[in-house]
């Protein structure tokens, strides 16, 4: 057993857990934040991507100690006072999501996209970057979209914060 | 049309709590005192038990039981069966194999389970799995439908000699063959369709909880029809009485068809929780759901297609194996027959159809209703028949096609469908202008240029959704009724909870749902909440598969909200003084027609529970219930087009553009609509391009066991969709729906392997057409 603490959605967590813990188990089962999912066990479907230190990480691929002092923000962590953030905003008016198992790890994904490639992401670059996240109900059609009208959104956002 | 109403492109109700990771979950469910189960599951496809030894496991940290098949047995829990009787054309009925929910004599496919640990974690249940030792007796296995039917092969059960379950016939042998002999032409081909796994992207998963002081159970568990879950677990698994088990399916992450069926650990888990005195819960792992979860397609066919001296279709004689794995699965019988041969005749006029299916056993998991179930085989099958016999004539596919449609309604065909509405050419057509059909060789020229190869495919599916009605089922052989259940409670200040036995695993339901109320009484969307998915709230129901939840469940609300709506107008008109025939509803109202007399809803909602002014001899209250027994079948149909381009240095192929003008009848919300047409498409590309499920013929191992083996469509995979719709109303429910949830995974294979085949020059292509498989083809082609 180790004692293991980090920051999560902000507040500052410390929970005793097995030495083997995955990240994700530890946020899931020792932190009760059960938004973010497991779909696999060959860190493939991408259903549990959380940013760690800013970054997307899937969180099937670290073990929780790995993870100790860090910053850890999960789909949990991303509406501010109910309101949702513009990558959520954008997955529900483009219709992104259907039984929503993918769609934490989905918008925890495109977040980073975004943050990476700002309002320049185009179709293609959308495509690839999602290899690493797997949904079965929407064709990613939909997903795509709403990545792309938020990259504008947020790109937007950004210009008009810097001017 | 309310841009809240039927037709309106409402954003989703639900979707606020999956995006805000406030979705739950069967995995997500936690209660006091509970523990995890890991089961142990057969190494070996075939082989007998001869021991277990548990002792090891017991001594384990954590342990607090290890459980075996034999112990189940003698606490009368009972053997997992098949719900649709099928006779073989011989009169006997369908040969059913024992399968119980763990196995204590003899394993059937790898993934059998043989024993269960509860342990206090999930770590310490899968450690003290591993320390049970099993002692097998291995047998020889046998994967292929096929080679389990000939002499000499491994036998399963002995109740099905030779492997076979059923030999099935449909339609008129002798007309068949007469019309094949004296044809102009006969097209002849085998057909393969794919084993598939349906992967929804949340396992399945169980949380049984036993209640020692009440004797009831609770379940949550990952179900697509909680209700039929709970009638089977009570009246055939002998697990607890009905009004002493309570099944709920939360929130549920996609199915696909995989979780209509009750599983063996969905059994065990509340078993288990009354044995052991805790609560127990199991979440599949992706391996195990490879492993465990039913199959789809798995068919092998020979067809040939006659056509007289004018290119019309003549007759068509089917041939089909169908790979049912180890045990037969709830619905499993249902699906190579009334789910596959009924729609042999696709959207053509055929005088003479014959189809024979015979259903086998082999040592690989189960098979049934997969998205589509039946109908995308019978697509597929008719669809490449119909292409490769345009390419013989020597005809273009389209005329083809357009010079065989059905074009008179009502139309009996030949194999029990009627078919009550439909334009297959307007379909037909919407998808040709979309595509640039004719624009196609200009394009094909460019691509030559830079060495490519572009082909042009097309598929005119016809499908039925909303299987009906129940009289006639159970005629055919269903052990259920295929009904729908509603329930309107309108609540003392006019909102409105509308209880369905339709379950939403992605759908969209809370949403549509609410349209077709907010479209009747003119009330918002947010003042209607949808309640579904526990046994101890709604009634009964039958769940959501087969595309039945708009025209079935939906035509299930219609009929309660008229029962509202005519006592809510008695209830005005005694308010108002007025008579009964002149109230109108209208944004939230109830008006006298004509006058400026009005009663607000909620006033009127707020009358009928103060009782204090009803008319005479009215109960108080406005609530009301309705069961939903629809006339017929419907039948959605549509054309998709693929476009490809095929590198004939590498096979890999291109998707270019993918088309798809389906008729779904009327619509409620187009946005959803599209949605589940994008999946099905996706799906469809999948089985087509990158989808299989592979055993070892000689162990019966299961080589695709994980996302690293088994090819998952991804976003890079695939091309945005050009998606239209085209409308004739079904006549046959009151809101004309034809239901639109498989048609994507039905239509799009038989268009992707058209066009590649057009591609390469070479119609000898199967399923999925990898890079290697397509390059090889090409070369033969081009050799």
């Amino acid at each position: 057993m180790a004692k293991v603490a980090m920051t999560v959605n902000g507040r500052k967590v410390s929970k005793e857990c097995e030495d083997r813990t995955l990240l994700v188990h530890f946020i899931r089962d020792n932190l009760s934040l059960t938004g973010t999912h497991i779909g696999c066990d060959t860190s493939q479907c991408g259903a549990c991507v959380v940013h760690m230190d800013g970054k997307a990480v899937k969180s099937c691929s670290i073990l929780a100690a790995q993870a100790a002092g860090s910053e850890i923000l999960t789909i949990e962590g991303l509406a501010a006072n109910g309101e949702l953030h513009p990558v959520q905003a954008a997955f529900k008016a483009h219709h992104g999501l259907q039984c929503g198992f993918c769609t934490p790890g989905m918008v925890m994904t495109a977040i980073d996209m975004i943050n990476r490639h700002g309002a320049e992401l185009d179709e293609k670059t959308v495509r690839d970057n999602l290899e690493g996240n797997i949904c079965r109900c929407t064709g990613y059609h939909n997903i795509v979209k709403a990545i792309l009208a938020a990259a504008q959104e947020m790109g937007a956002a950004g210009r008009q914060a810097a001017e | 049309m309310g841009v809240e109403g039927i037709g309106a492109r409402v954003a989703r109700k639900e979707d606020k709590r999956f995006l805000m990771g406030q979705g739950r979950y069967t995995d997500d469910m936690s209660v006091p005192g509970m523990r995890y189960a890991a089961f142990v599951r057969s190494p070996h496809a075939h082989a007998k038990i001869k021991s277990i030894d548990t002792s090891a496991a017991e001594d384990m940290p954590g342990v607090v039981a290890v459980l075996n098949g034999k112990q189940m047995l003698d606490d009368g829990i009972g053997n997992l069966i098949c719900g649709w009787m099928i006779h073989s054309k011989d009169g006997s009925p369908m040969k059913m194999g024992a399968w119980r929910p763990i196995a204590h004599e003899t394993v059937r496919y790898v993934g059998d389970a043989v024993a269960v640990v509860v342990a206090d974690t999930l770590g310490e249940a899968r450690d003290a799995a591993e320390a049970v030792v099993v002692d097998y007796d291995v047998l020889p296995a046998v994967t292929s439908a096929v080679k389990a039917l000939e002499a000499g092969q491994p036998q399963l059960h002995p109740e099905a000699p030779g492997n076979l379950i059923y030999d099935w016939q449909i339609g008129d042998a002798d007309a068949t063959d007469a019309a094949i002999a004296a044809a102009a032409h006969v097209t002849e081909m085998t057909i393969v369709n794919n084993r598939l796994a349906p992967n929804p992207m949340e396992p399945r998963a169980a949380l049984g909880i036993y209640d020692s002081a009440e004797d009831h159970y609770t379940c949550y568990t990952t179900s697509q029809n909680p209700h039929v879950a709970r009638l089977v677990m009570s009246a055939f698994y002998n697990v607890a009485p009905e009004n002493k088990l309570r099944v709920i399916a939360p929130d549920v992450g996609g199915g696909f068809g995989s979780k209509i069926f009750i599983y063996p650990e969905e059994i065990v888990c509340l078993w288990a929780s009354k044995r052991s005195g805790v609560p127990v819960k199991w979440t599949s792992d992706r391996t195990e759901a490879f492993l465990t979860d039913a199959h789809g397609r798995d068919h092998v066919s020979t067809v040939k297609m006659a056509f007289d001296a004018n290119n019309r279709i003549t007759a068509l004689k089917v041939d089909t194996i169908a790979n049912f794995g180890a045990y037969m699965s709830l619905f499993s019988s249902s699906v190579p027959t009334y789910l596959y041969a009924t729609l042999l005749s696709g959207q053509y006029n055929i005088p003479a159809i014959h189809a024979n299916v015979r259903a086998v056993y082999t040592n690989t998991a189960t098979v049934d209703a997969y998205r589509g179930a039946g109908r995308p085989e019978a697509t597929y099958l008719v669809e490449r028949t119909v292409e490769t016999a345009a390419r013989e004539l020597g005809v273009s596919p389209a005329e083809l096609r357009r010079s065989n449609f059905i074009r008179s309604f009502p139309h009996q065909t030949p194999v029990i469908m009627n078919y009550d509405a439909g334009d297959y050419e307007a379909s037909l057509e919407a998808a040709m202008k979309a595509a640039d059909w004719n624009g196609f060789p200009a394009r094909k020229a460019e691509a030559a240029n830079r060495g490519m190869k572009r082909g042009i495919g097309m598929s005119c599916y016809i499908e039925a959704c909303g299987i009906a009605p129940s009289a006639a089922v159970g005629s055919l052989g269903a052990g259920v009724g295929l009904w729908e259940s509603a329930e309107v409670r309108v609540n003392a200040v006019g909102t409105i909870e509308v209880l369905t036995g339709s379950h939403s695993h992605g759908q969209g339901h809370e949403t549509t749902f609410a349209q077709l109320v907010a479209e009747r009484f003119g009330v918002p969307i947010d003042s209607v909440s949808i309640v579904h998915g526990d046994t101890d709230k709604v009634q009964m129901g039958m769940g959501t598969y087969g595309s039945r939840s708009g025209a079935v469940g939906m035509s299930a609300i219609v009929k309660a909200l008229d029962k509202v709506e005519a006592k809510a107008k008695k209830i005005a008109a005694h308010l108002m003084e007025a008579d009964e025939s002149d109230i109108v509803i209208e944004n939230g109202a109830l008006k006298v027609a004509g006058t400026d007399k009005t009663v607000p809803w909620f006033q009127m909602a707020l009358a009928a529970y103060t009782a204090h002014n009803l008319p005479a001899g009215m109960e108080p209250g406005l609530k009301e219930g309705a069961f939903y027994d629809p006339a017929n079948f419907t039948f959605p149909a549509g054309c998709y087009i693929a476009e490809v381009e095929v590198d004939p240095e590498t096979g890999k192929t291109k998707i270019i553009q993918f088309v798809a003008a389906d008729d779904f009848g009327n619509i409620i919300n187009p946005m959803i609509v599209e949605g589940q047409v994008h999946g099905g498409i996706a799906q469809g590309i999948g089985q087509a391009m990158l989808e299989g499920v592979h055993y070892d013929p000689e162990t019966g191992q299961l080589l695709t066991a994980s996302y690293m083996d088994y090819t998952m469509p991804r976003a890079d995979d695939l091309p945005s969709f050009n998606v239209s719709h085209q409308n004739t109303p079904c006549p046959n429910n009151p809101l004309g729906i034809k239901g639109c949830g498989e048609a994507g995974a039905i239509g799009s294979p038989p268009a992707l392997i058209n066009a590649i085949t057009d591609a390469i020059g070479n119609n000898d292509l199967s399923m999925p057409a990898t890079p290697q498989k397509v390059w090889a083809a090409a070369r033969a082609a081009a050799n």
